[in-house]
């Protein structure tokens, strides 16, 4: 090795994706952004807005500890899913967004450039797409069963760290810094793996909760529909 | 919010400031999915070497995930103490942008 520092950014960094690349994600973020913004302006209440706070906290937290896989590679976890299956989509993203930035911004992790990728692949692939997979799952097994919501927050987790690893191949070979497939086949090996994790803390995180207070969980169980949850006014 | 679940939200704040301090300096430093693919199909050489974030004034605070303030023999200190700083920074960040963006107009009922 040269005199390189050890180089210890966990995201996207700059010099990865080509400009097209870079703006395109960046647009995808931005208007997703705004779109959450809107839907958590109309639908949420003031009782979400705490749990936005601690959300954040434990995923920025959560993320600065990668656990060791084998092979001497390590992950982390990305949150996007967690995000999402407590506060519901749009203020899941939001959160996830302030995630990544801070992140960038604050500590040079994750590029400046590569901050709609970042933001996009890590963050809005589980608010959104491991959000709907577990809502779906839960619906389709029993969404005020433990086994629902357990089989439902698993199976999103992972695959939401699985798709995010296909996607981050895909652009990388689309800004010509390597390979699809070959980039492909190695970035699934490892988040194959890396996704177990991502599993394990969600499930951990959303169980303890559904134990101990289940009406924070934004479709809650024995409720009719999220929106009651959002709708209840203090007791 | 009832009682109950402010000291949950508090404990959760705790927590996710626990996880900062101490065990984010025992974090494992192998290289994380998207870096070990790096190293192994060798574009990791395309990191740029002065990125735009180091343009920052934050970046005259932190080296990463670490306070440069703290003598660099006492690197998981200034790990625990950048996480706790970014973990507070994210906390209220999101909590204010939940603030300014949940319409709280609806009279109670």
């Amino acid at each position: 090795m040269f005199a390189l520092p050890i180089y210890l950014a966990m995201h996207i960094p700059d010099g990865y994706l080509s400009l097209s690349v870079s703006l395109v994600t960046g647009i995808v973020a931005i208007a997703l952004i705004a779109l959450s913004l809107s839907r958590v302006q109309s639908e949420y209440k003031e009782r979400t807005v705490p749990l936005m706070g601690v959300s954040a906290a434990f995923i920025f937290a959560a993320q600065m500890v990668n656990f060791p896989i084998i092979g001497g590679t390590s992950g982390h976890l990305l949150g996007g899913t967690l995000a999402g299956i407590l506060l519901g989509p749009w203020a899941g993203s939001l959160v996830m967004s302030v995630v990544f930035i801070v992140q960038s911004v604050m500590f040079q992790d994750g590029g400046l450039t590569a901050l709609g990728a970042n933001i996009t692949i890590m963050g809005l692939i589980g608010t959104f797409g491991g959000y709907y997979l577990y809502q779906l799952l839960r619906t389709l097994i029993g969404r005020n069963t433990w086994l629902g919501m357990s089989i439902g927050t698993a199976i999103a987790s992972w695959t939401s760290v699985v798709v995010a690893a296909a996607l981050c191949a895909l652009i990388l070979a689309l800004s010509d810094t390597v390979p699809l497939v070959v980039g492909l086949t190695a970035m699934l090996s490892w988040h194959f793996m890396i996704g177990i994790g991502e599993a394990l803390i969600t499930l951990a995180v959303i169980n303890f909760i559904w134990n101990t207070r289940p009406e924070l969980i934004y479709i809650a169980p024995n409720q009719d529909s999220a929106q009651v949850t959002i709708n209840q006014d203090d007791e | 919010m009832m009682n109950k679940n402010r000291i949950f939200l508090f404990i959760g704040l705790a927590i996710a400031l626990s996880i900062a301090a101490f065990l984010s300096p025992f974090a494992s430093k192998n290289p994380d999915g998207l870096d070990r693919v790096a190293q192994d199909l060798k574009f990791e050489e395309k990191v740029a070497t002065e990125p735009p974030a180091k343009q920052l004034p934050f970046s005259q605070i932190f080296d990463e995930y670490s306070i440069k303030v703290i003598p660099k023999d006492n690197e998981k200190l200034a790990t625990a103490l950048a996480g706790v700083t970014g973990t507070l920074v994210v906390f209220g960040l999101a909590w204010a942008i939940g603030k300014l963006t949940v319409r709280n107009s609806e009279p109670k009922e």
